[in-house]
């Protein structure tokens, strides 16, 4: 190992690191603005400023900046000396001289870069009195303001925008000091990874627009390490409370997972949680429809009532924790339950789980991902289905960058050599979709075919990996990328509804037949793979072998799902319908609530713990980042509680909900690693529980006395190593249980560097949830049969299109998320909006046996023949079936939204790639 | 323009054949098309005096580029006008050798003479005045730029002497 010498202190350093690393990595504390873990470094900043010196002799050294300067052994630094901190300060007295003083109003203030590196600095008092230069901000959309005032134009906006998530629609405009950042005029930004500038911009010139209008400072923000429940990707997330009401979401760090950035669902997709529509308590229809409100405990004895020696069946939740489904199954037993899939997603989520287990290939992290050097993505538009996996194969495509640095002996954080040299040299992403998709501007094909197409053409890569011949040159090019590749990577997923594309998938993985192959699949929810192998065994109920036993059921549990959105709706009208008592757990207002003769008021996931199991297979804890409101529960307090209530025999011994978890890591050999997922309720960090609030955390016990003078107790948690408190300590504990970060010195998010164990490295408190799949030796158990629909003309196959705002359930309640899904549409070729002539913004009448849906007419720019998309999961394409034949005819009564709403609705919508790259145009 | 209607338009509607020819040519030199922007910028600006907004979509388009990285481009460089400007650009020194040599006291006298300060145009277009930070002609200073020819050794006589047809308001 290289030793630096730094203040005459020797610093072990690893090979290929800069200064500023080292030194961050020793704890010590060298300023810095541009430098980011995952963007390398720039040195345009120059404020990680240190002194070097040649040798032992010289006592004068020369200033260079530690982010651009290699760790070589034997090397002799100084933080101290006086040239060097002088230095420093006048680098951050110059950002001032333009920064404006008004961190009292700004958003930023008490977690902002700057504020910590003035202070760190020693900068206090200002020189300059003349005037500031001031900007006009842009209208960027409902999630991002923007106030250029504060810039102090260190780049690292515009380097994360555009060359880490490869937005175009944000850029570095004008020169010296009338550097301007945003776009080329206002409008919304396009990015679906746009809510991260607020985490990387290092003062306030990004801020979250929703949190603005509900503003509390990060100090009195009591947070949680949760899981972002908006896709199945996992993301960590820590939700930020006050007043009741969760303020906003920020990123928290899981070296495996997301590192440093969320998309914008997981960012602001959480407001639909202080909501009107939520519910409060639980309720008992009325002979007219409506509800009146009743106890808990009055709920749970007239489920009790109608269960007491009946047929009860029960549906669980793909949306809903591990724990939760484990009870309800356990409650009614495995045949009288159904997971709560779509017939379809049962059969493809039965299916993924299974090739997942049996396949020689990796399941990847996240983390996994960005290593990949040849990409081939079948069926899937990953932006949209699983946006951070997108942002993770932005960065593996740039893998052969790195790879052309090596061979020029460039390390990898020296970023704009490292852009300079590739150019748009990139590694090999072969994409196989029915259309365009927002990763088309780094793949290296682009390949258009309909669902059974795509099928075959992984099937013929899979074939062309062993040998055979398949007269198909696309699909040979595929498989000759793989097959040069060190880490090859197929992504593929169930947005497709397509079983044949998710066979090939498997089947081109295990024909790679390498142990570093990886394959990863995007599924809808949250908890999706976690219930398709919780009902592995086979045991469970689909949901229209429910529907057929619909009369001889008398009581009908639904866990946290709208039905509604599962399957046909004459099907599940038969089901709620069809004399069953209906006792409903959930958290929102929706279709299946309406149809309930029972609801129970479900706590949201920042109101209660449970755990998920990512796409990864990765099995994660989230922690409530408040005590539920009103009369709600926990799902699996509810069912608890139920079964208590009706003196269930297995269950009633059930005491808390680390026994959920044994019981159910004893349920399956699938789930033996559950208990090792966090720690027990008994942990304790030196002697005490971890703080959800931080030590200057304010008003305590007097913030809700505009309500009620009588303070309350503060509320308990009894049931996780947390408490809602200041008290305790906020460091080192495991990685599982960070709720916030905060370090002396480092108020901002920066001081993340504190909790790892070395830069961009993995948590001092270990790594953060437990992987329940590992790859096998057997390879997937797959046929490789293929279906082909036969089309009349005037039909068209109808394929989803998953829409990171608007597409999934609860975040499209979220006002802002709402705003950029805009109308439901039908997604077509140019060629048929002509023959139909229609233009963007035009409605049509889409029938698919008697469901008929009016929806706005987008263009693609990229479609495979005789295919055509639809908005998927939004209310007014609500019955569509995936895979069916539709037909077309111009919507005569369609009203066109105002000019405004067509420039917010094409913003929101995918921006037409593929005819030059001129999306913003 | 919005963006909507603008991805209606054709490029070639905004853009001329004969410029689109001349960004041909300077396409031939470089291998990547975003290495013409600044040609591209030049040449639509020789045309027109100055690049609007339609333009600079159009040329973003034409060169595969977002229009806020030409954007970047285009407002980096001081002489590529992101404004309309009059027919002539006075591009005024007023950089160490110019200043010594007392160009304040003539840019008043400019200023004063066409009614505009740094960054207007007169009312009568044909002057748009601009600072500049140096011509390269210190050993002739004070200098500036009328459009395209280099004045030196200015002085308030040679000032009212050039434009004394505009004082006049005389539009021949």
């Amino acid at each position: 190992m290289p030793m630096i010498n730094v203040d005459g202190q020797e610093i072990e350093v690893k090979k290929g690191e800069n200064i500023l690393e080292a030194c961050l990595n020793a704890g010590l504390d060298l300023p810095y603005f541009c430098w980011h873990p995952s963007m390398g470094s720039i040195g345009s900043c120059r404020q990680c400023a240190l002194v070097q010196y040649q040798n032992e002799e010289d006592t004068r050294g020369r200033i260079v900046m530690g982010c651009m300067t290699p760790a070589s052994d034997g090397a002799r630094f100084s933080l101290k000396a006086e040239n060097a901190t002088q230095f420093r300060e006048a680098v951050v007295e110059s950002l001032m001289l333009n920064h404006p003083h008004d961190c009292p109003v700004c958003a930023e203030g008490g977690e902002c870069h700057l504020q910590d590196m003035t202070v760190m600095v020693g900068h206090r008092d200002r020189r300059y009195t003349g005037k500031k230069n001031t900007y006009r901000n842009q209208y960027l959309g409902p999630l991002i303001h923007h106030e250029m005032n504060r810039c102090i134009a260190c780049y690292r906006c515009e380097r994360y925008y555009r060359d880490y998530a490869g937005g175009k629609d944000l850029g570095a405009q004008a020169s010296h000091d009338h550097l301007y950042f945003g776009r080329h005029e206002e409008g919304i930004l396009e990015s679906e990874f746009s809510g991260n500038l607020v985490e990387v911009c290092p003062t306030g010139v990004f801020t979250d627009k929703p949190f603005l209008k509900q503003y509390s400072r990060k100090w009195d923000l009591q947070s949680a390490p949760s899981i972002c429940q908006g896709c199945a990707v996992g993301c960590n997330i820590a939700p930020g409370e006050r007043y009741g009401k969760v303020k906003r979401v920020h990123n928290r760090y899981n070296h495996d997972v997301n590192g440093y950035f969320i998309c914008d669902r997981g960012r602001f997709g959480s407001g639909y949680l202080n909501s009107d529509l939520r519910l409060d308590y639980a309720g008992i229809k009325n002979p007219d429809g409506s509800f009146f409100a009743v106890h808990q405990q009055q709920a749970l004895n007239t489920a009790a009532d109608w269960m007491a020696g009946k047929k009860v069946a029960a549906i669980g939740s793909p949306r809903a924790s591990l724990e939760a489904n484990y009870l309800l199954r356990e409650l009614v037993g495995s045949k009288n339950f159904a997971p709560g899939f779509s017939d379809q997603e049962a059969d493809l989520m039965d299916s993924i789980a299974n090739i997942l287990q049996t396949s020689m290939s990796i399941n990847p992290s996240v983390k996994q991902i960005e290593t990949a050097d040849a990409i081939l993505i079948l069926g899937e538009d990953v932006t949209n289905t699983a946006p951070r996996v997108a942002l993770a194969l932005r960065q593996s495509v740039r893998n052969k960058a790195f790879e052309l640095a090596e061979q020029m002996g460039l390390p990898p954080w020296q970023d704009a050599a490292i852009r300079n040299l590739a150019q748009d040299q990139r590694s090999p992403m072969t994409i196989v979709s029915a259309m365009n998709t927002r990763l088309d501007d780094v793949a290296s094909a682009c390949v258009s075919l309909a669902p059974d197409d795509i099928a075959a053409f992984g099937h013929a890569v899979a074939a062309a990996l062993v040998g055979e011949i398949t007269n198909n040159p696309q699909a040979d090019a595929a498989a000759q990328m793989l097959k040069m590749a060190k880490n090859p990577l197929i992504v593929s997923g169930s947005s497709m509804a397509h079983q044949g594309v998710i066979n090939s998938a498997a089947a081109v993985a295990d024909a790679l037949s390498q142990t570093t192959s990886m394959l990863s699949f995007c599924v809808p929810e949250c908890n999706s793979l976690g219930l398709a192998m919780m009902v592995a065994d086979g045991a469970s109920s689909h949901l229209k072998a429910l529907v057929k036993r619909a009369a001889k059921i008398d009581a009908l549990i639904v866990l946290e799902n709208d039905l509604y959105r599962r399957g046909d709706k004459a099907l599940i009208d038969q089901l709620l319908a069809g004399g069953a008592k209906v006792i409903t757990l959930d958290m929102y207002e929706n279709g299946t609530l309406d149809q309930s003769d029972l609801v129970m008021a479900a706590a949201s996931y920042a109101e209660s713990q449970g755990t998920l199991v990512s796409s990864e297979g990765r099995a994660q804890r989230f922690y409530p980042v408040q005590s539920p409101a009103s009369e709600r529960l926990p799902s699996w307090e509810w069912l608890l509680r139920l079964a208590k209530a009706t003196e269930h025999k297995k269950l009633s011994k059930i005491e808390n909900f680390d026994q959920i978890v044994t019981a159910c890591a004893k349920s399956s050999p699938l789930f033996t690693k559950l208990v090792d997922v966090a720690p027990l309720n008994s942990f304790r960090d030196r002697g005490s529980k971890i703080p959800r609030q931080t030590h200057r955390y304010s008003g305590r016990t007097a913030m809700n006395s505009g309500v009620s003078v009588h303070e309350p107790q503060q509320a308990q948690d009894h049931e996780s190593p947390l408490s809602f408190s200041m008290e305790g300590l906020n460091r080192d504990q495991p990685a599982s249980l960070t709720p916030f970060v905060w370090a002396p010195g480092w108020n901002s998010n920066q001081s993340l560097q504190k909790f790892q164990s070395e830069v961009d490295g993995p948590l001092k408190g270990g790594s953060s949830g437990v992987r329940l799949i590992s790859s096998s030796q057997t390879g997937a158990d797959i046929s490789s049969q293929i279906t082909q629909i036969s089309l009349k003309p005037h039909q068209w196959h109808l394929v989803p299109m998953e829409q990171v705002h608007g597409s999934d359930e609860l975040s499209a309640h979220t006002e802002e998320i709402s705003e950029l899904a805009g109308r439901g549409f039908i997604a077509i070729g140019k060629k048929v909006a002509e023959k139909l002539a229609v233009t963007e913004g035009d409605g049509l009448l889409v029938k698919q046996d008697d469901i008929e849906c009016s929806l706005e007419v987008r263009i693609l720019s990229r479609v495979a023949k005789n295919c055509i998309g639809y908005s998927a999961g939004y209310a007014e394409a609500r019955g569509l079936v995936a895979g069916r034949l539709v037909s077309l005819q111009v919507d005569k009564t369609w009203q066109r939204s105002g000019p405004e709403m067509i420039a917010s609705d094409k913003a929101a919508f995918q921006p037409v790639v593929g005819d030059g790259g001129t999306r913003n145009v | 323009m919005s963006n909507a209607k603008m991805i209606q338009s054709d490029i070639s509607s905004v853009l001329t054949l004969q410029e689109m020819a001349a960004i041909d040519h300077e396409l031939e030199h470089v291998p990547y098309k975003s290495g013409a922007a600044i040609d591209a910028l030049k040449i639509v600006q020789a045309e027109r005096g100055w690049v609007s907004d339609e333009s600079l979509q159009a040329i973003a388009k034409y060169l595969d580029m977002s229009a806020e990285e030409l954007e970047g481009v285009a407002t980096f460089y001081n002489l590529i006008y992101r404004r309309p400007v009059g027919e002539k650009v006075i591009l005024f020194c007023d950089s160490v050798s110019c200043w010594i040599s007392g160009c304040d006291s003539i840019k008043a006298t400019i200023s004063e003479t066409l009614g505009v300060d740094y960054g207007e145009t007169t009312e009568d277009n044909r002057y748009t005045l601009l600072p500049v930070p140096c011509l390269g002609a210190c050993d002739r200073a004070p200098v500036m730029m009328v459009g395209d020819d280099l004045v030196t050794h200015l002085d308030t006589h040679k000032i009212s002497e050039i434009f004394a047809s505009s004082k006049s308001g005389d539009q021949s």
